[in-house]
Order: structure tokens, then sequence, then C-alpha cells
């Protein structure tokens, strides 16, 4: 039993990296079929997928939807997220139950619901109704980590502030983001991330002009697997590499800055 | 350099203003009264302290004269303008938090020029003002510094200034000597004394630590169960206390139950449940049943039968040694007087820690005029 | 201040309702405001959801669900004990592990084993280089391919969930039965299981309400046997534009997925809804 479980958490754990790794590897084979391990690297993938006019395209939409989503959500998340920690009023936990829902309802639900509407406020395709839709999804994600981020605050630091005769502007501006935005940046690095991955509500409202990066993921995998699939997807890893690499940075700040606060 | 931060001219004399009246202030949450009906004027230039054990409702009353918590009833007015509405933020009182609050993100400069930013003072004006108020805390050195690269002591030096360099009429102060050791609270009351005396501001004070509550305060509220039970000076709440509550809560005390037997103008006899009886002073409508608290101070009572011709003036029991507790500057004796009835004497250490030892018979004595009867 | 700060709850949820709630409510509203030529309430919910196809897609969608839950389960309680009761360096390689292919996105893990699983896949590639098989295997497009890449996908939410409940556990408690002469394994069937039976719960609940509404995975991975409930009601969409049964099935779904929040609501602090 004591050798057992590490070695067992040990396989669990290659198996769940397994997949992000080969997709990595493969992104990085030489031409030809897709084969693992591959006879030859290159970045030929790479190559092929940011000099597809298509591809280069997609990335640009995704990236742009991306921050609107992020911009949004982040914005209206904050405000929520303050009032839920510091305001005072009744059926809190439900109101909460009802800003996350939007991670419980099926997406498939909610994406033809958005798609319905988008139909006839001819909204379809419209870059800035997209990165909307996607923020709703988005913010949940940012309402939990902000919930928790605004609840390392002291308070006593937002009464000195009033006390000191700061207005409420200058009391978010000058004590309340700064010592939320180890929190604010995460929460708005999730919401690019959840946006860029978005698959579903992407599908039904980009119409065929506009397309993410995950939407021709998906057509491509409904055509025939093509490598340069590989390279997209890595490339998708790498940037939530990135975001958790950011996120560990700020967690590590965040935490320095509590123990000196005792 | 301490007159740049006296009130600007034509604002009247000084410590003409941060008169503060609380009128029936009263806050509930629930079904639970944290403060109830509270009434009291805190006058210009007064060290004022709230004292009371925790949940006695000081540090909410705190709260709604800053602001932080609104009301249900009562008024606040600050030199008579009506504040019982007015946001924090418009109030300009200075406020001193328990764990001092310090902004983690801005150094020491920042922090104290943090008041004078919001009121927009000229740039020139805001480092003349800063400086010199970290000068008044001795913190002119640290200026660059952030909270956490400073002492306990020193941060709330900074808690200090940032809470006096614009000039406010009234300091609040919640138990703002909290986190410290012992031997740096002392003199921390000594230093925060100085500067109220030295600037001539009002402090309100909250604390728990009736010590510190009587080294710095001219006027003290005690608080139980939120209602002020009595406001004096120390010595007067020290000596006199109203009812046991108090007597018990500001120093030591003993205090024995018992039945009045008679009344003689300002002089009660009452009988403990022991049967001994006993003389004490006794403010007359103060005492209206026939059960009541006998209290006298340890430090009053002595060792030893007193001369025959002051018989008259004090009360004479004969007990026996039941603990003795040396306490260094002090020795504390407690002595069995009846089956349930015990007093404690209290000596200063004169001599290597002399005195009666455990299982001595002696005979305790004290001044009837120190002695008081307390309702229940 | 108290009451200003609750305004700020506005904007979020004029969001909610405007882009989220509305849409939904207009869209669901086709089951009962459908053409003039349309049949009852009712009746239509009815023959909708009593279609032989529906009601195989409703039990195919519960099982494949079920199934996903169980393994989960299985597979996740080890690895969060272990997380538990780790600190350091292997805490946080453990860590990493689950929540990397968390935050990954779902297209790309369904891709992936897309690769390993496919005819000309990793495995494949594998066994017939080893001369164990002569043709490749039918591994992708089937009931098992599903609920492996299912079960990859929701795994890291099943083992945050209990983590975050068997964290809470004071190992004080485990000292004192061990100190009252407990042996391991009845310390865990007696003390840690009982206590970490919440963090099961709401792991159980999240993942089974995230499978049953499931849509990518299954439809990429899975065959023509094994369709469920989400991609049914995006044929009726895409291929059919039969709104109207489409309605009717999300009514369906979604009252599910409702009815089962609603058990997760009282059961667990929504803060740990994603496990952090």
């Amino acid at each position: 039993m004591r050798r057992a479980l590490p070695a067992y958490v040990t396989v669990l754990c290659l198996l769940l990296l397994a997949p992000i790794v080969i997709v990595i590897v493969l992104a990085f084979s030489g031409p030809g079929y897709l084969q693992f391990p591959p006879r030859s690297y290159s970045l030929d993938w790479f190559i092929r997928f940011l000099g597809d006019p298509r591809w280069r395209e997609s990335l640009w939409y995704s990236i742009v939807i991306g921050f609107i989503a992020c911009i949004v959500a982040t914005v209206v998340g904050f405000f929520a997220a303050y009032a839920f920690v510091r305001g005072s009023f009744a059926a809190k936990k439900l109101l909460l139950s009802l800003l996350l829902l939007p991670i419980i309802v099926p997406t498939v639900i909610t994406s033809i619901a958005m798609y319905f509407v988008s139909v006839r406020l001819e909204l379809v395709g419209n870059v800035l109704w997209i990165g909307i839709c996607q923020a709703v999804i988005a913010l949940p994600v940012v309402l939990l980590i902000l919930l928790s981020a605004l609840q390392g605050v002291d308070v006593n630091l937002e009464r000195a502030a009033l006390s000191l005769g700061a207005s409420p502007v200058r009391l978010f501006v000058k004590v309340v983001i700064p010592l939320a935005a180890p929190g604010l940046i995460s929460a708005a690095l999730f919401a690019f991330l959840t946006s860029f991955d978005e698959l579903i509500i992407a599908l039904f409202l980009t119409g065929v002009r506009v397309q993410t990066l995950p939407v021709r993921i998906w057509n491509s995998l409904h055509m025939e697997i093509e490598p340069t699939i590989a390279a997209v997807s890595a490339f998708l890893i790498g940037v939530t590499g990135v975001v958790l690499l950011l996120d560990g940075l700020l967690r590590g700040r965040r935490a320095s800055t509590m123990k000196t606060r005792r | 350099m301490s007159e740049t931060l006296l009130p600007p001219h034509g604002k009247g004399m000084l410590g003409a203003r941060g008169a503060l009246e609380l009128i029936g202030l009263t806050k509930q949450y629930g079904d639970e009264r944290v403060v109830d009906a509270v009434d009291a004027e805190i006058r210009p230039g007064e060290f004022f302290s709230l004292l009371g054990p925790s949940g006695s409702g000081k540090t909410t009353t705190l709260m709604m004269i800053a602001g932080f918590v609104a009301p249900d009833r009562g008024a606040i007015r600050l030199d008579g303008a009506d504040l019982t509405h007015v946001p924090p933020q418009r109030r300009g009182l200075g406020m001193v938090f328990q764990n001092y609050a310090i902004f983690p993100h801005l150094d020491v400069f920042e922090n104290v020029a943090f008041p004078l930013r919001a009121r927009r003072v000229a740039k020139a004006e805001l480092r003349r003002r800063v400086e010199a108020t970290l000068a008044l805390v001795r913190l002119e050195r640290f200026a660059t510094r952030y909270a956490r690269e400073l002492s306990g002591g020193q941060q709330q030096r900074v808690a200090i200034a940032r809470a006096i360099v614009f000039r406010p009429s009234i300091v609040l102060m919640d138990e703002p000597l909290g986190a410290l050791d012992k031997n740096l609270r002392y003199a921390m009351q000594v230093e925060i004394k100085e500067l109220q005396q030295r600037l001539g501001m009002t402090v309100i004070y909250v604390t728990h630590d009736q010590e510190e509550a009587m080294n710095m305060s001219d006027r003290i509220a005690i608080m139980n169960q939120g209602r002020i039970e009595q406001l004096g000076p120390p010595g007067e709440i020290y000596e006199r206390p109203r009812n046991a509550f108090v007597g018990r809560f500001l120093g030591e005390a003993n205090l024995l139950d018992g039945t009045i037997e008679q009344i003689a103008g300002d002089e009660a006899a009452l009988r403990t449940r022991d049967g001994v009886l006993l003389r004490a002073r006794c403010r007359s409508p103060a005492i209206t049943q026939r059960t009541a608290s006998l209290f006298v101070r340890p430090e009053k009572l002595a060792f030893g039968d007193v001369p025959e011709a002051d018989r008259g003036e004090s009360n004479c029991v004969q007990g026996v040694v039941q603990r003795r507790a040396f306490l260094g500057s002090m020795i504390r004796t407690t002595v069995q007087i009846g089956p349930t009835t015990q007093l404690t004497v209290d000596q200063p250490n004169l001599m290597n820690g002399a005195g009666p030892q455990v299982g001595a018979p002696v005979v305790v004595s004290w001044a009837v005029a120190h002695t008081l009867t307390l309702p229940e | 201040m108290r009451r200003r700060s609750t305004l700020l709850m506005l904007p979020a949820l004029t969001m909610l309702a405007a882009v989220f709630l509305a849409p939904l409510v207009l869209f669901l509203a086709q089951t009962v405001i459908i053409d003039k030529d349309a049949p009852p309430f009712w009746p239509h919910v009815l023959s909708v959801i009593e279609s032989r196809v529906m009601l195989r897609t409703i039990l195919i969608t519960n099982w494949i669900s079920l199934l996903v839950t169980a393994t989960a389960l299985l597979l996740g309680y080890p690895v969060a004990y272990y997380l538990a009761n780790r600190r350091g360096p292997r805490f946080t390689l453990v860590l990493f592990c689950v929540i990397v292919p968390y935050f990954t996105s779902i297209i790309v893990r369904t891709f992936s084993w897309m690769v390993i699983l496919g005819r000309n896949g990793l495995i494949n590639h594998l066994l017939q280089d080893l001369g164990l098989i002569d043709a490749p295997l039918p591994l992708l497009y089937n009931r098992t391919a599903v609920v492996i890449g299912m079960t990859y996908v929701l795994l890291p939410y099943m083992v945050l969930t209990l983590f975050a409940a068997m964290r809470s556990i004071d190992p004080n408690l485990l000292r004192a039965a061990r100190g009252l002469g407990a042996s391991g394994p009845m310390i865990f069937a007696r003390i840690y299981l009982p206590l970490s039976l919440h963090g099961v719960v709401s792991g159980a609940l999240i993942v089974f309400i995230l499978a049953v509404g499931f849509f990518i995975t299954p439809a990429l991975m899975g065959g023509p046997s094994d369709v469920m409930v989400a991609t049914l009601i995006e044929r009726s969409v895409e291929i059919d534009l039969d709104w109207s049964t489409a309605a009717v099935m999300s009514l369906y779904l979604l009252a599910v997925t409702l009815v089962l929040y609603a058990v997760y609501y009282r059961v667990t602090d929504l803060r740990r809804l994603m496990g952090t």
C-alpha cells in the first residue's frame, strides 16, 4: 500500500500528460503522415499553420474575440465580485448560483439559444457580439477567482482610505484595484483563455466568414485529420502554458505579500 | 516644525474644534442590541477612552463615529454639525486601526501623503507637511520603506502620522497597541499621549486594557453589553465605581455580597453571607435594595490591627492566609475570612517578599473611607 | 457604502439576463409558441420525449455519464488523497499534471485522443509494429472511446473537488485515531472515507452534470450508436432545422441539469465549483 499509491499516481499523471505531450511532439514532426514517434522533426506544420492565410485569419479572430470577452468579463465580474464580498444583501448564495449558471447549463443549449436570438438580430458573425457571448461563459471563472482575491483584501484598508478622505472612485483606483491586481490579472488571463479555447458558442455564432481557431480545428477534424491541426493544437497548448505560468508567478507574488501582512 | 500641524489660523483657538456629541446612539444586529442608547459628550482636546470587555459595543460605537456602521437610532454631532448621515470620507476624522491598515502597495511617504492627495493639496505643501509629520513621529528616515519592512512600533507610527497629517479635529483609535508586546506598548502609550497634548487634538480611544486606558485618558467610558456603565476621569472611576461590574473591570477588587443592616448618614453596615459585619460609605440614592456588594481595593487593605483611636474609622476582620502570589512589585495574599468569603490583600514588595505565610492567622484592616456599597 | 456596493451587481446581472437568460427563455418558448398549425404543448413535448430515438438517446446519455462519473471517481480518489497528504515538489508536480489538461482546450484534448486511438493512430501503429495484430483495431468511434475521452476531460474536475474536501480534513483526527489504536485500513474506512464523502458527492454531481450535457467529445469520438442528447439537439437544429424539437429536448436536458445543480447547491460551497 505504501508503495502502490505513489506508483499508481505516477502512472495516472503520465496518462494525464501523455495526450498533451503527444500532440506537442507530433506538431514538430517532419513531413509525411502523422506518426508517433515521428521519423523526423521539423517546423513544417507550424510554418504551414502560420503561412496559411485562412489559419492566420482564424488566429486573428480568436485573439480579437478573446480580448473582447476578457475585458467584458473581467470588468463586469470585478464589480460583481466586489459586491459579493463587501455588500450585504439577501439571497447572496442564490445570486451567486445564478451567475455561475453559464458553466452548468450545457453549452450546446446556451449556444443554440444565443444563435436563435442572433439570427433574428442579424448578429451572427459579429465579432463584438461573439466576444460578449463568450464573456458570459467566462464570467463564472472570473467571479470565482476574484471572490477569493478580494476576500484577501483587508476591509480595514478600505476603511482607512475612506477615513482619510478618499472618494469612492479614488478608493477603487488607488486602493482596491492595486491590492486586487494579481487576482484581477489572473482573472483576465483565464477569461481570455476560456474564450480563446471555446468551441461551441463560436461554432454556432461565427458563421462562414468568421472562424476562430477551435472552430477551424473542429471543421478539419470532421473532414480529415491533417497534421497542421497538431501544430495549431500545440499552439493552443502553448497559450494555456503561458497563462498558467503567468498565473503561477502572480500566485507567488500574492503569497509573499500575504505573508508580510501576517 | 510642529506648528504646521496645529489648526489653521482663523479656525479659532487651539482646542476649540473637536467637540463630539453622541446622542442615544443605538445599533441592533438581529435581536441583539450591540450598542444601546449611548450618550456622551467628548470635549475638545480631550483624550477619551471607550473601555470594555470584547463584545461590549465599544468598537461598534467607534465604527459609528467613523461612519462605517450606520446607527439605527440616535445622532452624532461634531462641533454642533450633524454628522449622522455624512459618509466616512467627508467626516474628516483621522482613524488608526487595530492592525494599522497601512497600504501595502504604497511606501511610508505615500501612505502619509494619501489624505493630502485626496484633498488635492499642492505638491510643495504636501511634501512639507508629510515630512513635518514624519519628523513628529520620528520616521523621517523611513519615508521610502514599505510596511513589510517596518517593525510593529514603526508601523504604528506610520498609522498615526497618516491619521494626523490632514489636521483632523478628532482622531479615532481602535485598539492601536493591541498587537505590540508589553514594553513597547507602554512606550507607545507615552508617545501617543505626548503627541495628543502637543497637538491639542481630541482622541477617542478604544481599548480593553484598563491600565492603558487609565494611563492615557482624561476621561473613560466603561462599556458593558452596549451601554456606558460609568463615565468619568480614571481616578474617580477607580476609586468610586458606580456598580460591581465597573469595580471589577477596572483593576482588582474585593467584592463581598451581603445584606444591608442599617444606614446612618453616609455610612452603611453590611453583613456578609458568612455573618461578618462590615462598614462602608454609601452614596445614598444608589442603594435601595437590601442586598448589595461591599467594595474595597486590595491595595487599601493592610495586615495588623489598627490603633484603638482609629477603630471607629476602620474595618477589622480575622482570617487565615489561603494563598500567596509573588507578582514582582507586589505580593498578593488571599485571606479566608469566612467559610465562603475571601479577601485579596496587595502589599508593595518592600522587603524581599516578606509577609504572612500560608496558614498563618492574620488580622486584616482598612479604612471605611475606602469602602463602598455597590448595587448588585 | 453597503447599498452602493450592491448596485455593482447590476452590470453582471444585466449581462446575464440579456445575453444568457433571455435567449434561453426565447428559445425554449419555441416549445409553446410554434407555428399556427403546430401541435399543442404537452402532446408535442411527450411525442418528442417518448420517441424511440429520444428515449434511446436519453438511456445512452445517462449510461455513458454514469460510467464516466464512476471511472473518474475510481481513478481520481487516490490521486486526490495523494495530493491532500503531500507537500513540496511532489505535490506541485502532481497538481501540475492535473491542472495542465484541465485548462487545455477540450477540442485539443479530444483531438489528441483521436490521434492515439485512430485507425492509423498511435496504439494501432504500436501493436502492428510489435506484430501483435495484422489489421488495425477499431478503437475510435465506439462507446469505449467516448468514455475514455470524456473521463480524460472530466477527471480534473473530480480530482480537484475531492482534493478540496480532503484538504479540510484535520490530520489530528487521523493521529487521534492512530493514538487510540486503530489500524490503517480502519482509520481509512471509519474516519477518512466518511469525512471525504461530501467531496465524493460533490465531485460525482459536478462530473455527472457536465457529462449529461457533453457535446464535443462524444460528437467526435462516438460512433452512430453513441449519440448523446446534446448531439441530438445540435443535429435537429443544424441538419433538420427543427427548432421546436430541439427546444423540447433542451428543456428535458436543462431540467435534469438544474435539478442536479440544485442538489449540488445544497451539498457544496459554490466557491469550490472550479476546484480552486
